[in-house]
């Protein structure tokens, strides 16, 4: 089955295009690695799969569904550092909010809440720090707390933006750990990765992005002097002149919208 | 006294009416308010706030009347109105919040004091006291006043105890919000009007000038004392109704007083007490903490006077007077006499014919700082690959701060080396 398909996906900040007719289908089951430079779009990738920017073309099905009808289905991990974690909340109170759904809006949650919930801390190994004021985390464990919230959800398709960036290393086993449950289980995982270095143990199927897609396909066949060259060699030069010129004309990526 | 008395005896009906009236506005402001402070969102109150005169001049305007129903919702269309505007600015410019709202707000309050000049040139009797709108009119507040901010205040407070849960997550992280499919538009759209309604309702007590301190105030003092979000908002809730008490009782007992800066200053004095007297995170308790730091320096280096002096005469145990542990350090002269009486205070050292000797208890704690002190420039000589030269003053403060597991962390992995890099032996007490 497949878990992510993007058609002729298209994203444009103040009309630049940002991620250029991105075309790829992810299969079910896999850890997937979202690799690319510095600016190469990876993030926005996953903020358009998630419906959190606008796209200017094309179109993501997710288990061959639009994304609205499947969303309880995907989880998601954001960067460490798009929250403020001086709220006044406790590891415990972020993890419930994996609870949070549609269904359960305007109602309190429930003691099955809390034990699943529980449950996911200590997957991450810190049910111990469940009351612990979110503000006194390192950074590893605010993002295993964050990795927690995900999993109290009890989704399909994970997503994660840059979950290793600024970790110790039991964090970073830890999330590698329950990346290869999760794969037994079946799930799908994407992560958005930017080490090289590493990309090849922690994935087994790879999208090669720098703001178009260069390639995308089991990690084997990715890793290739010649593709890795193309994606890391820096970007198309008239690609980038007419996305400059669409901004400055304010021109649409299609000719009607 | 008498008058204090007759205050809260509340056998005066206005007492009455202005006590409730300005507790339950004070109240539902913070309550609504500790979201706005967590949604990093503190001026946009204060847009509200001055774009509701607009509204309250117009509603007057169209029906003639002061009824409070109507003038809010006059207040509450403009309100909204301008938090339409500012976001819609912010989205399709390139200008930032901060001057939308600031454009915003100078723009509708404009327009307001426009229209409130005209309405008092037009020799409309009635319209007398719609200035109040600006300073407030909390000491004039009538049963009719009570009915509908009453009315108000319980759906306000309904409305957040029901999406409770669904604003602490928006305010937090409204992505995940969004990614989950929480409805967080609408979310976002009931927050904001609550707000709207919040301000429209407080700015009868302290007026369009001073509503954002009503709204954001309460909250900044509440965060201090805990870290609980729940917690902070009953704290906050609190800080609201008590300032809206005193303000009203001050200038219950001075007439001359006005109601709604005195609720303000009490609030104000209340997030500054809270800044100041918090434990943990307050000002004073970051003192305290700086001064036990100093305290304990000062007590070891004294101690280590001691030491250092036997080690290099080989005798520890001998009487040593002010003189020669004064010569021996670079410390002053009252700095010295204060370390000594803590030590003695401690019974690391005790004082024999106006000169000091250490204890035996003294000594073991002197060579445990001595060997945290040679134990680390021996680690950052080891580890960081520093010259023997370049750690002692390194060694000289973090020596202080070591804790015992560390310290049995910092033996095993330096493998209980003898002797610093300086040569100095490494006292090991057991």
């Amino acid at each position: 089955m497949v878990s992510i398909e993007t058609h002729n996906l298209t994203v444009s900040y103040n009309r630049r295009p940002v991620l250029w007719n991105i075309d790829f289908e992810i299969p079910s089951g896999n850890i997937v690695g979202i690799i690319g430079p510095n600016g190469s779009g990876k993030t926005t990738l996953l903020k358009a799969i998630m419906g959190l920017v606008p796209t200017s073309s094309g179109y993501v099905k997710i288990f061959d569904k639009p994304l609205d009808q499947v969303r309880e289905r995907i989880s998601y991990v954001p960067q460490r550092e798009s929250v403020d974690w001086d709220f006044p909340a406790s590891v415990m109170d972020i993890v419930l909010m994996g609870r949070y759904r549609k269904s359960n809006l305007m109602k309190r949650l429930t003691k099955a809440d809390k034990d699943i919930a529980a449950e996911a801390l200590e997957k991450v190994n810190m049910l111990e720090y469940s009351n612990r004021q979110i503000s006194q985390l390192s950074g590893g464990q605010q993002q295993r707390v964050f990795i927690a919230r995900s999993l109290a959800q009890g989704a399909d398709l994970y997503i994660m933006d840059e979950p290793f960036v600024g970790v110790d290393a039991a964090t970073e086993e830890a999330i590698l750990n329950l990346l290869s449950d999760m794969k037994k289980e079946g799930k799908t995982v994407v992560v958005v990765h930017h080490d090289l270095q590493t990309a090849k143990d922690y994935f087994d199927w790879i999208v090669l992005l720098n703001t178009r897609m260069v390639a995308a396909g089991p990690k084997e066949e990715i890793f290739k002097e010649k593709l890795l060259q193309e994606a890391y060699g820096g970007k198309l030069n008239v690609l980038s002149k007419v996305g400059d010129l669409m901004k400055e004309k304010a021109f649409n990526v299609r000719e009607r919208n | 006294m008498n008058k204090t008395f007759q205050f809260l005896s509340f056998s005066d009906p206005n007492v009455q009416f202005v006590v409730i009236g300005t507790m339950i506005l004070g109240a539902t402001a913070a309550l609504v308010g500790s979201f706005s402070f967590l949604r990093k969102r503190a001026l946009v109150g204060d847009a509200i706030a001055h774009s509701i005169l607009p509204g309250v001049c117009l509603s007057f305007m169209v029906t003639g009347s002061k009824n409070p129903l109507y003038l809010i919702i006059g207040a509450f269309i403009t309100g909204w109105l301008s938090l339409i505007l500012i976001d819609a600015i912010t989205r399709t410019t390139k200008l930032k919040s901060d001057t939308s709202i600031g454009i915003i707000l100078s723009v509708f309050f404009g327009i307001g004091i426009l229209l409130l000049t005209s309405i008092q040139h037009s020799g409309n009797a009635s319209q007398a006291g719609l200035d109040k709108f600006l300073f407030g009119k909390a000491a004039s507040l009538t049963r009719d006043d009570i009915y509908v901010f009453g009315s108000i205040a319980i759906v306000l407070v309904i409305l957040v105890l029901v999406f409770y849960k669904e604003f602490k997550l928006i305010s937090f992280n409204p992505e995940y919000a969004k990614v989950i499919g929480l409805p967080v538009k609408f979310l976002e759209f009931l927050l904001a009007t609550i707000t709207v309604l919040a301000v429209a309702v407080g700015i009868q007590a302290v007026g369009v000038v001073l509503m954002a301190a009503l709204l954001i105030t309460p909250a900044s003092g509440a965060r201090f004392w805990t870290n609980r979000l729940g917690t902070m908002i009953l704290i906050s809730t609190l800080f609201g109704a008590i300032s809206g008490f005193l303000g009203s009782y001050i200038s219950y007992i001075a007439p001359a007083m006005p109601t709604g800066p005195w609720i303000v200053m009490c609030l104000s004095l209340l997030t500054v007490g809270s800044i100041w007297f918090a434990p943990k995170t307050g000002m004073l308790s970051k003192f305290r903490v700086q001064r036990e730091n100093q305290r304990k320096i000062l007590i070891e280096n004294v101690l280590k006077l001691f030491y250092h002096l036997g080690e290099r005469q080989g005798q520890f145990n001998s009487e040593r007077s002010f003189e020669e542990l004064h010569d021996s350090r670079d410390l002053k002269v009252n700095e010295l006499e204060k370390g000594l009486k803590l030590l003695e205070k401690q019974n690391w050292i005790r004082e024999k014919e106006s000169n000091w000797v250490i204890t035996n208890s003294g000594l073991t704690e002197a060579k445990r700082v001595i060997k945290l002190h040679r134990l680390w420039e021996m680690y950052l000589n080891q580890r960081l690959k520093l010259q023997p030269d370049h750690v002692h003053n390194d060694a000289e403060a973090i020596e202080h701060i070591i804790t015992p597991e560390l310290e049995k962390q910092l033996e095993k992995e330096l493998d209980y080396p003898e002797k610093d890099p300086h040569e100095s032996i490494i006292p090991y007490t057991e």
